[in-house]
């Protein structure tokens, strides 16, 4: 079983952030990066299909050559080797992205049964690059995946729409991208951290194409932390606490 | 939100542990109308308390620092927020070892009760997760343990509050000061601004933007420290509460390891140097989860997973136990933070202006940052940010081959490699050293130049005297009001004086000449100058009659001394330098060639001699004059090794920092005089008390009998180390004071090396044996002398020929 995860290296942003002065990007001034949420649910799965199964994880991701980082903490996780299409820093637009993506994972000498996204980015949430690919590579996709069986070459995946699931089968090889709730990522452990230094990143030329698709502006959305209210102490803070459990219809 | 009061007594800017701290002890000490202000919330405002590892070492080679410790200490265990855990610095190499046994000598002078060296095995005993094999030995201090921070400054707060003293505001922030008559006279808040008599920054790494505020400059940088939380460790599973095993600090990787509840936390100050400014660290809102929290850098982490790997195998490379937090956690550095050799080193008044400049900062603390835990030798230099301030015959010292050392940013020369032929004159004399330790910052070429120096004469450069005139109407009664002696004086006399703080303990000692009836020069150390200048200018009477100019800048000092020194001062100037007319104690201005030289008639040295006093753009042709008629008389260049320890020690001089400290008075230096002036000082009524009991102990002067340690090497003692009865006790007096080494060095002339101690006045008698620990090895002292009276020259027959 050859498994491809996906990811993006992006900023973890606060309660607020700060805008560059053009608008078009956050500052990351203050801020570390990590990777979308729901991309480690995906090394996560990744990792416990190798484990079981055999066969090799491989990470992929387009960004900046600083995104070694990120694949060298997943690295650290269990995958056995990472590629990374290094950019000069600006973000492309999701066509050029997919494009990129495509072309790498076809150069591949591996073939993958399974190629694993998280649901979205946690910056862009463009929801495109994981359907263009599977479009372009001609595979199925399911999408927003909570819970996923592979067995005899077939992918059983749940999904949860509203208030209702919805179960498929799909042959692999597949493209599945997936959410929280699938599985509980692991942290790395300091022996990971030593022997992903050791393991192979590619860095990779992607052809670059022209974007399509232009970024306008970014505004920041008014935040509504209030911070945290002291009620009292002890048993002083009671009649306080039971009014705000009436206010937010808790308490009748 | 509230707003602020309109009006307090005192602000103390921070809820951090230090602002928490202060608000407490100001309301035990009974200040009231306190106002506290934390731009962060209550009672984790986000600053670098809360991300602390919180533990507490007790054993520093600083005295000061060891003291401040222990009264920390103190003050958690009666907060109930102290747990003890004992710790271990272990040794992975013989050099580490070496250093250790030093530790275990400043435990002793400091008075760590119970720290002693522990082998590997000892050490896998208390600590089952270690891998003893990849060290050699450890210090063990059962004292350790780690302090509930947050939960202190809270109580601190609380108690604070109880007394009625002090109202505690969060979320607010301080957005600039307003400076009158140099004075902060009021706080701004965006919640409403504060009048306030005194205002207390303390806000750890933003310090210097708040100094910034008032037009004031705090020397420090925020800086990254590096820790890592892994766990959930089986081996701690059943573990209760914060800490039960000791913490360990990996000395020779910069690191430690502490165990937190079913955690480890693996910390490092190994990583190269991450400085920031104030205006780097984010908001409390736009922080994504605290201002004082960074991006976890691995990178820099790398090599300390394997380092700590090695040493912790058992958790360390179990593959489920996991980084749970990971942090570039920000604390602040000062440029000095390691040294040791810095005089009153946390007093503020410490740093001078070029000491102040981000520059210099950032380049010091970087080079400090990594010595964190590193041998650091008590003479050690620093590489960085030299040059800084150079005397105007700089030159014809490097020509020379002086060999600099920084003192408050003077490059001084400590010896002279052009005087090595000496060596061959002086042969065992100068008693070499072959233990790399003691060789290091030293040679044997100081040794040379005392003992030519006593032969014919030594030139030594003075540059970094700190000068300032206190001038005007008041000059004198402020003088009187800090000097203990009597400076009611003749003009054209200098007087050589302690100078007290209320208890009665030492703030100082230094040299006042009369210039005039209004006018007194003050003159003393460079590295404690500012701190001098400071107690004098807060002195200064309030209605103007008094004034103080600092004249460091504009003055440079030559010393000559030597029994030649008569003859090579007469050959070059008209006026009368006899032993009649020039008196030992007194200065006048005399001519030499074309230059007018203010000439003081006294030594740090013992030997008969002179310190010129010259504008400082005359330095180099009144060094070159005084040289030219040097020539003929055997004069050398001397460096600060003679003038600052050989000369002196040999004299029983003592120096301030040493010998003379607060904890210590003027009679039990044996400092004082027959008579005490009639006019009132400061700290008279404490000293008129010392005079009136018996002193509980004495400044001695003693002598090694024996080098030899085990290995037949001959070792010689460096300073601090604790002096001991004949059967390896600890030597205290009633007053709960260690005897320890306060100066230690060459005696050329007397072929000895000397140490000064207090010891408790019964056993200070001449002739006693005492034992003295260095390196893990003890060594046979005799006391030579009690009190001031000198070893060498008793009689003083040379200065006052
Ligand atoms: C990871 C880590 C581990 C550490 N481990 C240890 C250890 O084991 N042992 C040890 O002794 N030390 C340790 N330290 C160091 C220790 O945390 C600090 O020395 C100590 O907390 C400093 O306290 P402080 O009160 O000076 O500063 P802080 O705790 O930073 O408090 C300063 C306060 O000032 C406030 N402030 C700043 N600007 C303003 C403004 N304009 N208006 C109002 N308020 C303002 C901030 O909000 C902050 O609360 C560690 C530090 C780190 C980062």
């Amino acid at each position: 079983m050859n498994v491809l995860v996906c990811l993006k290296r992006v900023p973890l942003a606060g309660s607020t952030f700060l805008l560059t002065p053009d608008s078009k990007d956050i500052d990351t001034k203050h801020l570390g990066f990590g990777i979308s949420p729901h991309e480690e649910n995906a090394v996560e799965a990744g990792v416990q299909l190798v484990e079981q199964m055999g066969g090799s994880l491989t990470l992929l991701t387009l960004g900046p050559t600083e995104a070694e980082e990120q694949l060298r903490s997943q690295l650290a996780i269990g995958a056995s080797r990472a590629i990374l299409l290094e950019t000069d820093g600006e973000d492309w637009d999701p066509q050029a992205t997919a494009a990129a993506l495509v072309e790498a994972v076809k150069a591949e000498e591996t073939q993958f049964d399974l190629l694993l996204f998280g649901a979205e980015s946690a910056d862009s949430a463009g929801y495109q690059i994981h359907i263009r690919l599977a479009h372009a590579l001609g595979l199925p996709i399911v999408t927003n995946v909570k819970s996923m069986k592979i067995e005899n070459g077939i992918a059983e995946c749940e999904r949860v729409v509203g208030t209702t699931r919805e179960i498929y089968q799909t042959p692999l090889p597949a493209v599945i991208t997936v959410r929280d709730g699938l599985n509980i990522p692991r942290y790395p452990s300091v022996p990971g951290r030593i022997q992903a230094r050791k393991k192979p990143v590619d860095h990779k030329k992607p052809t670059a194409q022209v974007p399509k698709l232009e970024k306008v502006s970014l505004s920041v959305a008014p935040s509504n932390t209030a911070g945290a209210q002291v009620l009292g102490k002890g048993a002083e803070a009671v009649p306080a606490l039971v009014e705000v459990l009436k206010t937010i219809g808790i308490l009748a | 939100m509230s707003t602020v009061p309109s009006k307090a007594k005192a602000v103390v800017i921070g809820a951090g542990i230090v602002g928490n701290s202060i608000a407490y002890h100001l309301a035990r000490l009974g200040w009231r109308d306190l106002v506290q202000i934390d731009k962060g919330p209550l009672p984790n405002p986000g600053g670098s308390t809360g991300h602390a590892s919180n533990f507490i070492f007790p054993v520093d080679h600083s005295k000061e620092m060891t003291a401040i410790t222990a009264d920390s200490v103190r003050q958690y265990r009666e907060l109930g927020t102290f747990t003890q855990c004992g710790g271990i610095e272990v040794a992975r190499t013989p050099e580490r070892m070496q250093e250790l046994t030093r530790r275990i000598s400043s435990g002793k002078s400091w008075g760590v009760p119970d720290s002693r060296l522990v082998t590997p095995a000892e050490i896998k005993e208390l600590v089952p997760y270690i891998d003893e094999t990849v060290i050699l030995g450890g210090f063990y201090t059962p004292g350790v343990g780690v302090v509930d921070s947050l939960r202190a400054g809270t109580l601190m707060r609380e108690k604070a509050v109880e007394m009625g003293a002090l109202q505690t505001f969060a979320n607010i922030e301080v957005l600039g000061m307003d400076v009158e008559d140099g004075r902060i006279k009021r706080v701004r808040t965006d919640h409403g601004d504060i009048e306030a008599e005194y205002v207390v920054i303390a806000t750890g790494c933003w310090s210097p933007r708040l100094a910034k505020m008032a037009g004031a400059s705090i020397p420090l940088t925020p800086a990254v420290h590096q820790m890592k939380d892994i766990g959930p460790v089986p081996f701690f599973a059943d573990s209760r509460g914060d800490i039960e095993w000791p913490i360990i600090r990996d000395m020779d990787t910069n690191m430690y390891e502490r165990q937190h509840g079913t955690g480890l936390e693996v910390g490092s100050y190994a990583h190269r140097p991450i400085l920031y400014t104030p205006e780097d660290i984010p908001s409390n809102a736009l922080a994504a989860l605290s201002p004082t929290e960074f991006p976890f850098t691995q990178d820099d982490f790398d090599i300390q997973d394997e380092h700590s790997l090695e040493l912790m195998p058992d958790i360390i490379g179990d593959e489920n136990v996991r980084e749970k937090y990971a942090i570039n956690g920000i604390l602040s550095l000062t440029p000095d933070g390691q040294s040791e050799i810095d005089l009153h080193s946390s007093d503020i008044a410490r740093f001078r202006e070029h000491q102040k400049t981000t520059f210099h900062v950032k380049a010091r603390t970087a080079e400090g940052f990594n010595k964190t835990y590193g041998i650091v030798h008590p003479s050690e230099q620093y590489e960085s940010n030299r040059n800084v301030r150079l005397s105007p015959f700089n030159d014809r010292e490097k020509e020379l081959g002086a060999v600099f050392f920084e003192t408050a940013g003077w490059e001084r020369p400590f010896w002279y490699e052009s005087n090595s032929s000496l060596l061959a004159k002086f042969g065992e004399a100068v008693m070499p050293r072959t233990s790399e330790w003691e060789a290091r910052w030293w040679s044997p070429i100081i040794n040379a130049e005392h003992l030519q120096m006593r032969e014919t004469a030594g030139i030594v450069d003075l540059s970094a005297f700190a000068l300032f005139d206190v001038t005007g109407p008041g000059a004198l009664a402020l003088a009187q009001k800090v000097a203990v002696r009597q400076m009611d004086v003749a003009v054209g006399r200098v007087v050589y004086t302690p100078v007290l703080s209320q208890n009665g303990g030492f703030k100082s000692d230094l040299t006042i000449m009369r210039l005039g009836k209004d006018h007194f020069r003050v003159v003393t150390g460079g590295a404690h100058g500012m701190a001098d200048k400071k107690w004098f200018s807060d002195q200064l009477p309030a209605d103007g009659s008094a004034q103080i100019v600092d004249l460091t800048s504009a003055f440079t000092t030559i010393g000559v001394w030597g029994p030649k020194a008569r003859e090579i001062l007469s050959a070059i100037t008209s006026d009368d330098v006899s032993h009649e007319s020039f008196k030992f104690s007194t200065c006048k201005m005399i001519e030499i060639g074309s230059l007018r030289v203010l000439a003081s008639r006294i030594s740090y040295v013992g030997d008969l001699g002179w310190e010129f006093y010259v504008p400082i753009e005359q330095g180099a042709k009144l060094w070159d004059a005084l040289w030219n008629s040097g020539k003929n008389h055997g004069l050398i260049p001397v460096g600060i090794g003679v003038y600052g320890t050989t000369g002196r020690l040999e004299k029983s001089y003592r120096a301030y920092g040493g010998e003379l400290e607060t904890e210590y008075n003027v009679v039990e230096a044996g400092m004082q005089t027959p008579k005490i002036k009639e006019q009132d000082f400061i700290g008279k009524e404490a000293h008129l008390r010392h005079r009136a009991e018996k002193p509980v102990t004495t400044l001695c002067s003693l002598t090694v009998d024996d080098h030899t340690s085990s290995t037949g090497e001959k070792r010689y003692m460096l300073g601090k180390e604790p002096i001991l009865t004949l059967d390896g006790g600890p030597i205290i007096d009633s007053h709960g004071r260690r005897s320890y080494v306060t100066s230690a060095g060459s005696a050329p002339s007397l072929g000895k090396h000397v140490l000064m101690s207090y010891l408790p006045t019964d056993l200070a008698v001449p002739g006693s044996k005492f034992l003295v620990e260095y390196l893990g090895e003890q060594y046979p002292v005799t006391v030579a002398g009690v009190g001031s009276t000198p070893l060498f020259d008793p009689e003083n027959g040379r200065i006052l020929s």
